[in-house]
This record gives structure tokens, C-alpha cells and sequence, in this order.
């Protein structure tokens, strides 16, 4: 029955990994041909992988696991997807009803544990609720602000003996839940005024856009308006990343442009981002002379951190073609903004631009380590711009959204808010589960990619042709830098290159193809064979040898403003105003 | 500012955790909290009082809202309201102080409702400060325990919270 109510729900795939509490389960699904299901090597894989299943195509992800171990196991990829506003249900078995609260074998309070990290959660307690429940999770998952739902299923109720009448509705109704769709018309010919007075505007937009479907529309206000576009680590490719209006990522570690422009912006329009602290810096010095627009879903994100002057709640595709609109017709009633304005505006970027933007065109050099930005630079340049990119967390994450210029809406998956290392592997093969035929590169560093290699077992068993470019710098990077920065150089336990295992022979024994790469002459030919027809249907691991003391930058500086970043080991900015 | 925050909640297993949860989780604080089902037994209805600048209290009640299961929020203390909260007090009732207890308790329209050879129980119930009051005018009397339900609230004249 539950089987039917997920084939009902329109389900095609779902990853997961069985046990005792779930085998009535499995056994359906042995029994059936609608649903596919993608056997992994740990759970917590099977919620990234459902997660970048999400992220990829905007339909939900689906996992299955066994109670107790399974269910814990699949927490932080829960959480993960949680933080990032992912749409995915997770099915988790649960020890039979009657033994609930008996410290039962493999049994832990699912829907206790999950409870923060959740959308919300339903513990079944008889089956016929099985088709309600599970119609309810689908819709609570994709709708308003996504998120996990957790489906709880103690053993008994998908007892093949026990069975009920069935009947399943994609019509859900409740009257707690009734998120909201168009913004309010007022605010919006507001928002639309305050822009076109705006001497200095910017639009901020972040992974609210990607994942509510809003690129195109937010694309063409941009357009009209002509005003600067950053995006958040979540909102990259929301915007065309190649576009002469995009300046670039913001916050902790973005482009010097875009946080300089925020910080001098009279206007900021916020789209489906939510202020998080690796954006403002020091919420108390955040762009001091801005009037502060912000159009998002949920209602709680709004003036959570930063007081919005003129507050949207709304999907943002619906709200921005409403502001198309409004734009229009205010165009009409009035004259248009002085050009020299603006113009004005886009001066002062450039220059900033000039100074000190992001060199994207790197040579390798003789005799010297490679440069990590150069290997995204040409994972760019190999692949067109145009691959589904897929990360784990620290510096190779930062180096790829600073580099991988995205031009479209949920090619960059990565995990922003909860910053789960361990992530990107499973991440790239959901995302190749879902497009089978499409190029899918993770860029991984050796610290993360530790974190969840088993999945190489996987990779192979459905053949998915996902090619990994490690960036080895034989430490946990970030890590580094930060104790570098702030902790006299003092590397607490975050080296290891005397234990390092040798890459190409380990995917090599998982029966895939490695690369190792030391010299800047190799990297473009190597990533070139990888991606190449030759290793078409296979996987590729090109394990990139980078210089293990570079640092990311800009990074901004601890309690400043958004203007206030280390540039590079030796020069701040720290500057006065520009007005 | 003491805010006091009326929630109706669908009347089912574990929605009062995913309440209380918020709370913990977000770094909220719960001073007091009721809650019993209403007369429509699908939805129950809490009554939280919580510390907090403006801003903060805006968050929790947009945080509740977020809840799947939370059907209603409203901030009694942005509006004219009633609230009550019931006391039980067992205190040491011997020699003089027996009788002052017991003029105590007249005066602040509380009930004795157990009497022993030694100790009173009284019941009273109004607003938190009225048995705040009480407590500190028996000062003298060794009070040996207290019992309160929190504080439960109700808009004034026609307004209704409902589902």
C-alpha cells in the first residue's frame, strides 16, 4: 500500500538502504516495476543523493531506510536538505506499533530525533492513513518554502496480511497550512517606486530563486531595471553567471565588486534570500545607507536578521512577475530614471571591478604548485560552462562558485546552509540519476571525499559516468586557513599527508579509472581525456595536486562590514566611504 | 516586555513538542505554559508566556505559524485581554497565624479548600501579580507548597480566536 500511494505520488526512483523494520516494504518493491530503487552504500548518501535529485529537477527526492541505525544515519542529510530548503520525504521503518518505547532492537524515536531538521514529520499509526499521510508529505515537501518531511512507519502497518480500502488523492487540504503564493500588490508598486529612485541599487538574489523556479522571471526585471545582480552561495545560477550584469557572488567570500556595491547600495532588493551570517558579516554594520526590499516565501525570514523596509511574502517567480509588471506601468506614468544615474553606478563597479574583481583568466606556471582556482578554471573551460556542478564543503567549494560561472538555475548543488562535508559525491550521483545523459563533475577536495567514498561501490553498480576532480592539498583547507588567520598558523589536527591513501589506485580497486595530477601543463589535457569521449560511460577521479598554502579570497574580515575584507595574504580593505 | 501568546494547535500526537521544541531549539524562553483541548476536540489551545523585545516576539509568532500543525496565533498582550492563572498553596496553619491565613485568603478572595490540625490549602486564581501579592502577604506563614497553572488568556468583547 505504501509502495502504491509513492507510484501514486508520481515517484519514479528512490534511494535507500533495507532492514528489519522495513522489509515488508521491500518487498513490495521487489514485487513491482514502477518504482526504481537505487541501492547505496549509507544512508546518509541516500539523502544527498535524493536531495541533488531535487535540487537538479525541482521534483522531490525519496528515501527509504530501516529504523534505528538507518534512520539516525540519514540525519544529517535530512538536516542538510533541511538548511537549503530541499524538497525531499524520507520513509523510515519503524519497530512494530505494540514495542514502541521498549528500547525495541534497531529502535530510536524518528520523529523525536528528525523533529528540528524537519518541515514536519508523521508517525503512521494505522494503515489506512498510508495513502492520506503520504499525499500530505508530498505536498507539504514541494510547496511554500520546501523542505524534509519524515514518514515514520512502524512494521506492522505495511503487514502484507493487514490490508484496508484504498483510495488516494492528490487534492490535499488543510486548514493549518496555506502557504502563501502572490505578494502583496501594494508593496510590490512600492518596491518597484523605491528601485526607480534608487541612485545605487543592487539585486541579491539567492537559492530562494533557483529553487522556487524564478531565474527566468528574476532575469528579465533585472534586465529592465538594469541594476547589478549577486547572488548567494545558494542563488548561482538564478542569474546568468556570464551576463554583463551579474557582479558576482557576495558575502564571506565574494567577489570584492558585489560586496563593495551592497555596502554602498541605497536600495537592495532581496529575493528569496535570507541574510545569513556568511552574507552580512556584522548584521549591526550591514550596508548602513540601504532601504531594504525583501520578496521571500516564508514570512519568518523576513527582518529575522536584517529589518526589511518593505517586506514581500510571496513565491518569488509569482512576485517578480508582478514586479515586471508593476515596473511597466510605472514606466509609463513617469519619466525614466536619469541614465547618467546609473551609469554613474555602473562606473564606480567597474573600477572596483578593476582594482580588485576575480582573475578568470589564470595560466598554469612552470615550476610552481597549481593553483586551485586554475583547475576550476578550466573544469569551466573544458565543459562549456555548462555541467551540472556538484561540491563538497571548504576552499575546492568556494574556489568553484567563485570560478564556475553558472549561466543556469540548479546546475551548482551544493550544501550551503548546513555546509555538510561528505555531500558532494552522492550529490553528483543523484543529479546523473536524474539526467543520465548529462555531464556531471564534482569537485571535491581529499577531506571530503573520505567522507562518503564507499558511494564509489554505487557508482558502479549503475554506472554513472560522474567525473571527480579532487583538489588535493593534503589538509582540510579551510580549516587551515582559518587557523592561519587567526590561530598564529597553528595546524590543530588539520593535516594528515603522511596518511594519505593513493587516489588512483583506490577508484582504480572500486573499478573506475584515476588521474593524478601534479604539473599545470597535465591539468587541461588530463580533464580533457576524462571528459572525453574515451571515458564517456565511465567514472573519471582526477586526483589534482594543488598548492596546499593558498587561501581563499576576498574573505571578510571578523565583525566588519561587508566592505571590510582581506584581499589577499597582505593587503585589507578597510577604507572610507564612497559616496 | 512579558508577552503572553495564544496558539490553537491541531489536538494531535506530538504537535506540543514540535511547540515546545521551537522554543529550545531557537533560544526562546518559556515562562509559563497551559494548554487543553477547546470545545471543537480537534484543536487545542495554548497559552505561552514568553520575554522579549518586539522583534523577538514577531519571530516566535511567525516561527509557530510556521508549524504544519499550528492553526492560529495571536499576541493577547498587543490586545485588550483577560488573564487568569490558578494557585494552590499549602502553608503551615498553627496557633495565630491560623486565623490571619484565613483573613488572608478572604481578602484576596481565595477558598481554603483542605483544611488539616496543622496546614490550609488555598485556592486562588487571577492575574499572575494578584497571586505574586498573596504570596508576599503571608510572608510570616511558612508556606510548604506552591502549585500554579500558568497563565491562560482570552481577548476582550467579540473577538474570538478560532480555527
Amino acid at each position: 500500500m505504501l509502495i502504491r500511494a509513492l507510484q501514486d505520488a508520481g515517484v519514479t526512483c528512490i534511494f535507500g538502504y533495507p532492514g528489519g523494520a522495513a522489509l515488508h516494504i521491500y518487498d513490495a518493491i521487489f514485487r513491482q516495476q514502477k518504482v526504481e530503487h537505487i541501492l547505496v552504500r549509507h544512508e546518509q548518501a541516500a539523502t544527498h543523493m535524493a536531495d541533488a535529485y531535487a535540487r537538479s529537477t525541482g521534483k522531490p527526492g525519496v528515501v527509504l531506510v530501516t529504523s534505528g541505525p538507518g534512520a539516525t544515519n540519514a540525519i544529517t542529510g535530512i538536516a542538510t536538505a533541511y538548511m537549503d530548503s530541499v524538497p525531499i520525504v524520507v520513509i523510515s521503518g519503524q519497530v512494530p506499533s505494540g514495542v514502541i518505547g521498549t528500547d525495541a532492537f534497531q529502535e530510536t524515536d524518528m520523529v523525536g530525533i528528525s523533529r528540528p531538521v524537519v518541515k514536519h514529520s508523521f508517525l503512521i499509526r494505522d494503515c489506512r492513513e498510508i495513502p492520506d499521510v503520504i499525499s500530505k508529505a508530498f505536498h507539504i515537501a514541494t510547496t511554500g518554502r520546501p523542505g524534509p518531511v519524515v514518514v515514520d512507519v512502524p512494521k506492522d502497518i505495511t503487514d502484507p496480511d493487514v490490508t484496508a480500502p484504498y483510495s488516494y488523492s492528490k487534492k490535499v487540504s488543510m486548514r493549518s497550512y496555506n502557504p502563501a503564493v502572490r505578494g502583496n500588490g501594494r508593496q510590490i508598486r512600492k518596491a518597484v517606486v523605491a528601485l526607480l529612485d534608487a541612485r545605487r541599487p543592487i539585486i541579491y538574489a539567492g537559492g530562494g530563486v533557483v529553487i522556487g523556479n524564478a531565474a527566468e522571471q528574476l532575469t528579465r526585471f533585472a534586465k529592465a531595471l538594469g541594476a547589478p545582480v549577486t547572488n548567494t552561495l545558494m542563488g548561482l545560477g538564478g542569474f546568468p553567471g556570464d551576463d554583463r550584469q551579474f557582479v558576482g557572488m557576495l558575502g564571506m567570500h565574494g567577489t570584492y565588486e558585489a560586496n563593495m556595491a551592497m555596502h554602498h547600495a541605497d536600495v537592495i532588493l532581496a529575493v528569496g534570500a535570507r541574510f545569513d551570517d556568511r552574507v552580512t558579516n556584522n548584521p549591526a554594520k550591514f550596508c548602513p545607507n540601504a532601504t531594504v526590499i525583501h520578496i521571500d516565501v516564508d514570512p519568518a525570514s523576513i527582518s529575522k536578521i536584517i529589518k526589511a523596509d518593505i517586506p514581500i511574502v510571496g513565491q518569488a517567480a509569482s512576485v517578480m512577475t508582478d514586479m515586471s509588471k508593476a515596473l511597466e506601468v510605472e514606466l509609463q506614468k513617469r519619466d525614466a530614471p536619469d541614465p547618467a544615474v546609473l551609469k554613474q553606478w555602473w562606473q564606480q563597479i567597474h573600477a572596483w571591478r578593476e582594482a580588485h574583481g576575480l582573475d578568470h583568466d589564470l595560466k598554469p606556471v612552470l615550476d610552481k604548485q597549481i593553483l586551485p582556482q586554475l583547475v576550476v578554471q578550466t573544469l569551466f573551460r573544458v565543459t562549456g560552462g555548462d555541467a551540472f556542478v556538484t561540491s563538497d564543503v571548504g576552499q575546492h567549494q568556494m574556489f568553484a562558485a567563485q570560478y564556475y560561472r553558472f549561466a543556469k538555475p540548479r546546475r551548482w548543488i551544493n550544501s550551503g546552509g548546513l555546509g555538510t562535508m561528505g555531500f558532494g559525491l552522492p550529490a553528483a550521483m543523484g543529479v546523473q540519476f536524474a539526467h543520465p545523459d548529462a555531464v556531471v563533475a564534482c569537485v571535491t577536495g581529499e577531506g571530503s571525499f573520505m567522507m562518503n567514498m564507499q558511494e564509489l561501490s554505487t557508482c558502479l553498480q549503475y554506472a554513472l559516468p560522474i567525473k571527480i576532480v579532487c583538489l588535493n592539498n593534503q589538509a582540510l583547507g579551510m580549516v587551515k586557513q582559518w587557523q592561519d588567520m587567526q590561530y598564529g598558523g597553528r595546524h590543530s589536527q588539520s593535516t594528515y599527508s603522511d596518511s594519505l591513501p593513493d587516489f588512483k589506485t583506490l577508484v582504480e580497486a572500486f573499478g573506475h579509472v584515476g588521474f593524478k595530477v601534479t604539473e599545470g601543463a597535465d591539468l587541461e589535457p588530463v580533464m580533457r581525456e576524462a571528459f572525453g569521449p574515451k571515458f564517456k560511460n565511465k567514472l573519471v577521479f582526477i586526483d589534482v595536486w594543488v598548492d596546499p598554502d593558498e587561501h581563499v579570497y576576498p574573505m571578510s574580515i571578523r565583525g566588519g562590514s561587508l566592505r571590510d575584507m582581506y584581499l589577499n595574504k597582505i593587503t585589507t580593505n578597510q577604507q572610507g566611504d564612497y559616496m | 516586555m512579558r508577552h503572553i501568546i495564544a496558539v490553537l494547535l491541531e489536538n494531535e500526537a506530538g504537535a506540543l513538542s514540535r511547540v515546545v521544541g521551537l522554543f529550545a531549539q531557537r533560544n526562546y524562553n518559556i515562562e509559563s505554559l497551559t494548554v487543553a483541548p477547546t470545545e471543537d476536540e480537534t484543536l487545542s489551545r495554548l497559552t505561552i508566556t514568553t520575554e522579549g523585545d518586539d522583534r523577538k516576539v514577531e519571530q516566535i509568532m511567525k516561527h509557530l505559524y510556521k508549524l504544519i500543525e499550528v492553526v492560529k496565533v495571536i499576541d493577547l498582550s498587543e490586545t485588550d485581554h483577560v488573564e487568569r492563572e490558578l494557585m494552590m498553596v499549602k502553608i503551615r496553619a498553627e496557633g495565630a497565624v491560623r486565623e490571619e491565613i484565613k483573613r488572608t485568603a478572604d481578602i484576596f478572595r481565595g477558598q481554603i479548600i483542605d483544611v488539616s490540625a496543622t496546614a490550609y490549602t488555598v485556592q486562588l486564581s487571577g492575574p499572575s501579580g494578584k497571586l505574586d501579592s498573596f504570596l508576599r502577604a503571608i510572608d510570616n506563614a511558612t508556606v510548604l507548597e506552591v502549585v500554579r497553572s500558568g497563565v491562560s488568556g482570552i481577548a476582550r468583547g467579540e473577538k474570538v480566536l478560532s480555527g
